[in-house]
């Protein structure tokens, strides 16, 4: 009981930081419906730089993601402008879209294997190996700290895309951009603005992944059945849904993990995307 | 008459080369050949739904995998016949087991198709993306299944032992060399036999406009799930012979990443709408990467295979036969006598002047 009791919060810790890590996906994939299979790669590389400046200068990793927020923002925008120019404006979104973030994800992943190796890395800060307890409830705060500011951070987004005009438009634009036209707002502009921070979004996530555990290149293939399962689950383009369905994800992962091994981890997601592609497509809260 | 000739085309070249490499007697050759073999197949087969359908598929390695280690398990199950059969049964099976690679290549074959067609059934009803990120899990999941399974050797991989030689052929490299020739020339037969069927205007209505398709009465479903299983299929018997090869198979080489990139980059990068391109695309990535495995290393080959991907893709969407087709237009007349370019064009299949 106490077991099982410990294995839910643990995976509502769990489900916090996929929530974080599952954003980007369901902004790109759910509200532009740009099938960015990259993310993870993007979250790796946030990862690594949160290590190479915790290793030489030691900065805490999640304030260095923070800095790094507008570099990963600018490469967002630059991906969109090639994948614009190359792919959606000619109408082959569809094949060769995919295939472009493909090979990006493998280049990336790639890349990180020649200059850093296959080694697992991780990196030091005040609170990692700190654990608080409530009676027979362990909370350590590795899991605790991203848990929290991802919820943070999605509470504004969410706030951003519900209060401001911009964020408005990027809800708009999957709908209809003839009409978002209409409005004065540039759709091609709008579609950048969001497709970049999804990307942004992937340098927080990084450095949450790399407080939680250690790291090597192709960690981030692990975690693309996972963001889609969620994503779809939330149904595709609802932040709370995306909150939830992480938070249900985690829960289950962890209670297989303390029941069966965590060898049998990765399955579960798998079988969590089948079944809602299967029975659910719509997702939690669809209609 | 055009296919007697692309099929003894086809089949001289093969000889031709294994030919040569024997006269030459160095080993390498077939060792290099095999691995360039078993590309075209896996392209090919990746073509069949990516290019003739427009599905993506990113578990190649998947599907590959399911191939390598259904012989495994039955290679296994051969040698210990007495362990794991009751002896009422052991008399008949060791009758049937060790089954010879043929055998297995079809049996592997079965089983992926088997795979392809479920995943095709539960995510192929949805839109195109879904199915991609389904093969996608699909991979990683298959290799979760494989780590856990102790009799095919978990995480620690699975030892096969080869016969050295085998009966008129000689060596057991050569053997296989020449299982994977057949196999490749197997595999463009049967692409090069759906383009001219109606299954495949079907496919290229599905890629062109599903919804059109469908409203035209063409049974999309039911033609995406052929397509998926002949390709999973073909991936499948690509890999079968696999374990004989490297003798040595564990999860992370069977499931290794540069099957799935190198399935799709081939086709894209040679052309993704006749059999043409993925047989270019094969054989130009797979030389290049056999020349810089030698050369520089096994991770830089890998990262001019993705940046070559993601080059063509922006560049040249219709890849190398794209890029062919274009030149070979020039050469249709408009008085309709056929010069030596409109000549190549028809034998393969471009149709110049067509669009």
């Amino acid at each position: 009981m106490e077991l099982l009791i410990n294995a839910i919060i643990a995976g509502l810790l769990l489900g916090g930081f996929y929530a974080a890590v599952t954003v980007g996906i369901s902004i790109s994939f759910g509200i532009l419906d740009i099938v960015n299979i990259a993310h993870p790669a993007f979250i790796i590389l946030g990862s690594y730089i949160a290590y190479i400046v915790n290793q030489t200068l030691g900065v805490d990793p999640i304030l260095t993601a923070v800095i790094a927020l507008p570099a990963f923002y600018a490469l967002g925008a630059m991906i969109y402008q090639v994948y614009y120019a190359s792919f959606e404006k000619r109408g082959q979104d569809a094949l060769r879209g995919l295939a472009f973030f493909f090979g990006l994800l493998f280049v990336t992943e790639v890349m990180l294997i020649l200059v850093f190796g296959v080694d697992y890395r991780y990196v030091q800060a005040g609170y990692i190996d700190k654990t608080l307890r409530f009676g027979f409830v362990d909370l350590p705060l590795r899991m605790l700290v991203p848990c929290v500011l991802s919820l943070g951070m999605l509470a504004m987004l969410q706030l951003y895309l519900s209060r401001t005009f911009t964020g408005r438009a990027i809800m708009a634009v999957s709908q209809d951009q003839g009409a978002l036209q209409l409005m004065a707002a540039d759709p091609i502009k709008i579609k950048r603005i969001a497709f970049a921070m999804s990307i942004a979004t992937a340098s927080i996530a990084g450095s949450f992944l790399i407080v939680i555990q250690p790291v090597e290149p192709s960690v981030g293939r692990e975690y693309i059945g996972r963001v889609f399962a969620i994503c779809v689950l939330g149904g595709l383009q609802s932040l709370p849904g995306t909150v939830i369905a992480a938070m249900l994800l985690g829960i289950v992962e962890s209670i297989t993990a303390t029941f069966y091994g965590p060898s049998w981890a990765p399955a579960v997601a798998f079988g969590f995307l089948l079944l809602t592609l299967a029975f659910r497509p719509a997702g939690l809260l669809g209609r | 008459m055009r296919s007697f000739f692309f099929y003894l085309g086809s089949l001289l070249v093969g000889a031709a080369f294994f030919a040569f490499a024997r006269w030459l007697g160095n080993d390498y050759l077939f060792f290099a050949g095999y691995t360039v073999l078993q590309f075209i197949v896996l392209a090919t087969a990746w073509n069949i739904l990516g290019g003739y359908c427009g599905y993506v598929n990113f578990g190649s390695a998947a599907f590959f995998a399911v191939g390598s280690y259904s012989s495994v398990a039955l290679h296994k199950l051969g040698m210990n016949v007495d362990r794991y059969f009751p002896e009422s049964l052991a008399g008949i099976a060791k009758l049937i087991l060790p089954l010879n690679v043929p055998t297995l290549i079809i049996i592997g074959g079965i089983v992926s198709g088997l795979i392809g067609l479920g995943t095709g059934y539960l995510t192929l009803r949805l839109r195109g993306a879904f199915f991609a990120i389904a093969t996608l899990a699909l991979a990683v999941v298959l290799q979760t299944l494989i780590v856990n399974w102790d009799f095919v050797g978990g995480s620690r991989g699975a030892y096969i032992i080869r016969p050295a030689e085998v009966p008129f052929i000689g060596h057991y490299i050569q053997y296989l060399f020449l299982i994977m020739l057949v196999l490749s020339v197997v595999a463009i037969a049967v692409a090069r036999i759906i383009e001219q069927s109606r299954l495949g205007y079907g496919f290229a209505t599905i890629r062109d406009d599903e919804l059109a398709a469908e409203a035209c009465g063409v049974p999309t479903l039911k033609l995406k799930l052929v397509a998926t299983t002949i390709s999973g299929a073909l991936m499948g018997m690509a890999g079968a012979p696999f374990p004989y090869y490297i003798g040595y198979l564990e999860p992370s080489s069977a499931f290794g990443l540069a099957y799935a990139v190198n399935s799709i980059a081939m086709p894209m990068i040679g052309g993704t709408t006749s059999w043409v391109g993925p047989l270019v695309g094969a054989l130009l990535l797979g030389i290049i990467q056999q020349v810089a495995t030698v050369t520089i290393s096994s991770a830089v080959n890998l990262l001019i295979v993705g940046l070559l991907l993601v080059g063509f893709v922006i560049v040249a969407p219709k890849g190398i036969v794209g890029l062919v087709q274009d030149y070979m237009r020039g050469g249709a007349r408009t008085d309709g006598t056929k010069t030596w370019r409109s000549r190549f064009a028809i034998f393969a299949n471009m149709r110049p002047g067509a669009r």
